[in-house]
């Protein structure tokens, strides 16, 4: 199977928000399997989602096991129709995306999360996430709401500023 | 493609410095590259790259004008190198201490010692005229392992002054 052709900036297609997925069929699951071969072709990307590639469901895949250091993980997931329920703490990470070649900016995300989702065989998960790969999963979700990191990018001295007040 | 130039002005620090400068640049059909403006101490910063038909010379006539008009003093350097040429920091070193005379110069120095990239560094000075506390974060690349680092910036926690290391995980999604 080859790679799909990712979106760039400035694609309006990336800012459209995404359909939930209704059926979990195998055209859905061959397309999981397009995406992650999409994902591993490019440059070590820990995520990716369906409108990267145009199409606009509410699919996703994350998998932070392959980090230079290694963080806290639930390997490889799939996730149909994710929804953050419960968010906590923050800090700045530095975010690049496949949709925006030869940038990477820093970018205030949620330290915790409690998440729910489908997998591509229509069953549902709950997770408990921390730091990095909770950091990939709003990523990835952004990308459903047509939402990209640049969106998010906060300035050189944001993060100082941030910590004085906060902690 | 035309060649680029490092565009430095600076001058006492008022609305529509930027508005004005790169108005009269695309005026005169130049193109803004990367570019890093701040105010620092009261004064507005600008290094800008830029390119276009203009000659150096030509460039400087140009903005002559605006610069003079709004106080900044310029200048113009022709320049190697070009756009997409970022490189991505591994390793962020935070530091902070009592302001005192060599606390760049100890820390860098070390950096430097063990191979260290100096991407993008941010210093400033906080607290107050008699309680002066320096801050500052580098971002950079590291050749050798954090924690070989860790241990040649040791000997300057026992001087007071605080350097922490975190490594910087670039997220690709």
């Amino acid at each position: 199977m080859e790679p799909l052709p990712i979106l760039t900036i400035p694609d309006e297609r990336l800012k459209q928000v995404s359909e939930p997925v209704e059926r979990f069929d195998d055209e859905l699951r061959r397309f999981v399997e397009q995406l992650e071969i999409t994902r591993r072709h490019g440059p070590a990307a820990v995520g990716i989602a369906a409108p990267q590639v145009g199409r606009f469901q509410r699919i996703c895949i994350v998998d932070c096991s392959i980090t230079r250091k290694p963080v806290p993980n639930h390997g490889h997931l799939v996730l149909i129709n994710p929804e953050i329920t419960h968010w906590e703490g923050y800090e700045v990470g530095r975010e690049g995306c496949l949709s925006v070649p030869d940038y990477t900016g820093n970018v205030i995300r949620a330290t915790q999360i409690r998440l729910r989702a489908f997998d591509e065989q229509g069953e549902e998960h709950e997770y408990e996430m921390e730091g990095f790969e909770a950091r990939a999963v709003q990523h990835e979700i952004d990308h459903l709401d047509g939402i990209l990191f640049i969106d998010r990018v906060v300035s050189r001295r944001t993060d100082l500023f941030r910590r004085k007040v906060y902690k | 493609m035309n060649h680029w130039y490092m565009l430095t002005l600076t001058g006492a620090d008022r609305p529509g410095i930027v508005a004005k400068v790169t108005q009269a640049l695309y005026e005169h059909g130049m193109n803004l590259g990367e570019a890093s403006m701040l105010r620092l101490g009261g004064n507005f910063t600008i290094m800008m790259m830029v390119s276009g038909e203009l000659e150096a010379e030509a460039l400087e006539e140009a903005l002559q004008p605006v610069a003079r008009s709004l106080g900044l003093s310029l200048h113009v350097d022709e320049m190697e190198g070009g756009l997409h040429r970022h490189l991505v920091p591994n390793i962020m070193v935070r530091v902070s201490g009592a302001d005192r005379a060599g606390i760049v110069a100890r820390v860098t120095g070390v950096l430097a010692d063990a191979g260290f990239n100096i991407l993008d560094l941010e210093s400033d000075v906080a607290g107050s005229p008699d309680k002066p506390v320096y801050l500052m974060q580098i971002a950079g690349i590291a050749s050798v392992p954090l924690e070989t680092l860790e241990a040649a910036l040791a000997p300057l926690r026992k001087e007071g002054i605080e350097v922490n290391l975190s490594p910087v995980e670039t997220l690709v999604g």
